[in-house]
């Protein structure tokens, strides 16, 4: 058994959480204290076993009236996967217009996300 | 020269003004007009792409632009009136405006104004950062600017001095882009930004965070070459014996931000100390009748969420301003901070209608009660676990539990 001291990140409250987790036979958590919310024990289970993340980031926008179209992750991704699909947006470009909402990446990386578009872009004036 | 007339003129077309306005007009309000100095509305939220936004408002994580074009579609469907590319060159205490706007200059006579301008950042001068000034020396919003929004890489090994969110959420986007963030650097013994943030822009990608220590000069002549870093002592002062060089070409600076107030200055209005933002009573009035703020230039907010419920609640009382044409409710109950507490907000009230007090404590403290005390007689409390400096506590009062009092004092017991 292992104790693990760590910061909920589901929203600004930042609740310091500790969780008694049991490493074998499998990665389990027994019991999780400090959350103040159903939303944080759940993330702290998760968190324990595999790490997600919501990432965001921009793509380049071709005749736009923007430069760049800001985007994030539709759902959270494993932290390990993080880079991978970073990759892929870098080198993702894209033609105006963009709606707030649009799916730009289907599944990058394999991981089971879309990538969506965050800002209106026009066309190019 | 010809003056244009309008009943209420939103000076700042970011989270704070949108919302002002907004309300405004869902209050019944016609002639308004908002007046912004950037191509688009939205304010700082467009170069904000992290998600985090509206968890209170919307009860889901949006990105900056998200949350920005939710205000500014229902801005739009209301119809309100804007200038783009118009900058607010002064206001007097008559509410009197004049601005440099895309036809040249204008006069506006506004019956009532709402300030929402926001703020600034500080920079490596007003800090007085020693040694050289090589480029690669940036604010953490500027870099956001560049990488955000004109798709510009500012560097390649990077040191964050400041551990405010903005620097946070920074070394986690330079990262994403390619960049080494090698270090972030606070001054203060606690990070300043907030503890999800620490989590998720930096332990997730291990930078390492160094308390307690700061910058002490700039090194290079054309570029940035590198840093001197030091630890501190309890009262700030450079422990000469762990002076140490850190290699960089780029320097984020993510040291606080300044309420942007030459306006508000220029037309009479009071500004406090503590906040560098106007004085208000409980409707958000500044100490110039007509004259209201709101949003990050009254006072620096951590979440947007709470920038737009108190625009909102200005955008109210904006229109009941111009349309009753009250002068002031007899604001005479001063709030005062008093032990652990940095300060509060609205700093007078007329104890005639229930309102709320934002406030910031002065250190980290845990199983804290915010109490407000009128002579030693509670009228309002809330149990707070984890009291943080960066972290705005609001606390609700209620008009009833006030009808008597003198003063109200605001204080923490733990």
């Amino acid at each position: 058994m292992l104790k693990k001291e760590l910061v909920c990140i589901v929203c600004p409250n930042g609740c310091q959480v500790e969780a008694l987790i049991e490493e074998t036979p499998a990665l389990k958590v027994l019991e999780v204290s400090g959350c103040t919310c159903d939303k944080g024990i759940a993330w702290v289970e998760q968190e324990i076993v595999n790490p997600m993340r919501t990432i965001a980031s921009s793509i380049v926008v071709e005749q736009g009236d923007f430069e760049l179209v800001s985007v994030r992750t539709d759902t959270a991704i494993p932290l390990g996967k993080i880079f991978e699909v970073m990759d892929i947006i870098q080198h993702k470009r894209v033609k105006a217009p963009v709606t707030i909402g649009d799916r730009l990446i289907e599944n990058p990386a394999g991981v089971p996300c879309h990538i969506i578009a965050t800002r209106n872009v026009g066309v190019q004036p | 020269m010809q003056v244009i007339k309008r009943d209420l003129v939103i000076i700042g077309g970011g989270p704070a003004g949108l919302a002002a306005a907004i309300s405004a007009r869902k209050n019944g309000l016609k002639d308004i007009l908002l007046i912004e100095r950037d191509k688009i509305l939205g304010g700082i939220l467009n170069q904000c792409i992290h998600d985090g936004f509206g968890l209170h408002t919307f009860r889901e994580a949006l990105t900056g632009p998200e949350y920005a074009q939710r205000y500014i579609d229902e801005f739009h469907k209301l119809g309100i009136e804007v200038m783009l590319e118009t900058i607010v060159l002064s206001l007097d205490n008559n509410r009197q405006i004049s601005v440099s706007s895309k036809e040249g200059f204008v006069k506006i006579q506004a019956g009532a104004v709402i300030l929402s301008m926001g703020c600034r950042e500080r920079t490596a001068g007003a800090i007085s950062l020693p040694g050289t000034r090589p480029s690669g020396v940036y604010t953490a919003g500027a870099a956001q600017n560049f990488i955000n929004l004109q798709n510009k890489q500012i560097g390649n090994r990077v040191v964050i001095l400041g551990s405010g969110d903005i620097g946070l959420i920074m070394a986690r986007r330079m990262t994403l882009e390619g960049a080494t963030v090698a270090a972030v650097f606070e001054l203060l013994p606690t990070p300043s930004g907030l503890a999800r943030n620490v989590q998720q822009c930096l332990n997730d990608y291990d930078i390492p965070l160094f308390l307690s220590t700061s910058v002490f000069e700039l090194h290079g002549t054309d570029r940035l070459t590198g840093v001197t870093v030091a630890s501190v002592d309890e009262t700030f002062q450079m422990i000469e014996s762990t002076k140490r060089f850190v290699p960089c070409d780029t320097l984020l600076l993510s040291v606080g931000l300044i309420p942007e107030n030459e306006l508000s200055l220029g037309a009479g209005v009071n500004l406090e100390a503590t906040t560098s933002g106007a004085t208000v009573d409980d409707t958000y009035m500044t100490s110039v009748p007509g004259i209201f703020s709101c949003g990050n230039v009254l006072h620096v907010h951590d979440l947007v969420d709470h920038v737009s419920e108190e625009a909102a609640l200005v955008g109210q009382s904006a229109v009941r301003y111009v349309t009753q044409k009250t002068v002031r409710d007899s604001a005479s109950i001063p709030i005062e901070a008093k032990q652990d507490v940095r300060y509060v907000l609205p700093q007078t009230v007329s104890g005639k209608t229930d309102f709320t007090v934002s406030l910031r404590v002065t250190r980290p403290m845990a199983n804290g009660v915010v109490m407000i005390k009128d002579k030693g007689r509670k009228v309002a409390g809330k149990k707070i676990v984890r009291l943080h400096p960066a972290e705005m506590i609001r606390v609700k009062v209620k008009a009833k539990n006030i009808e008597t009092a003198e003063k109200l004092e605001v204080s923490v017991q733990c």
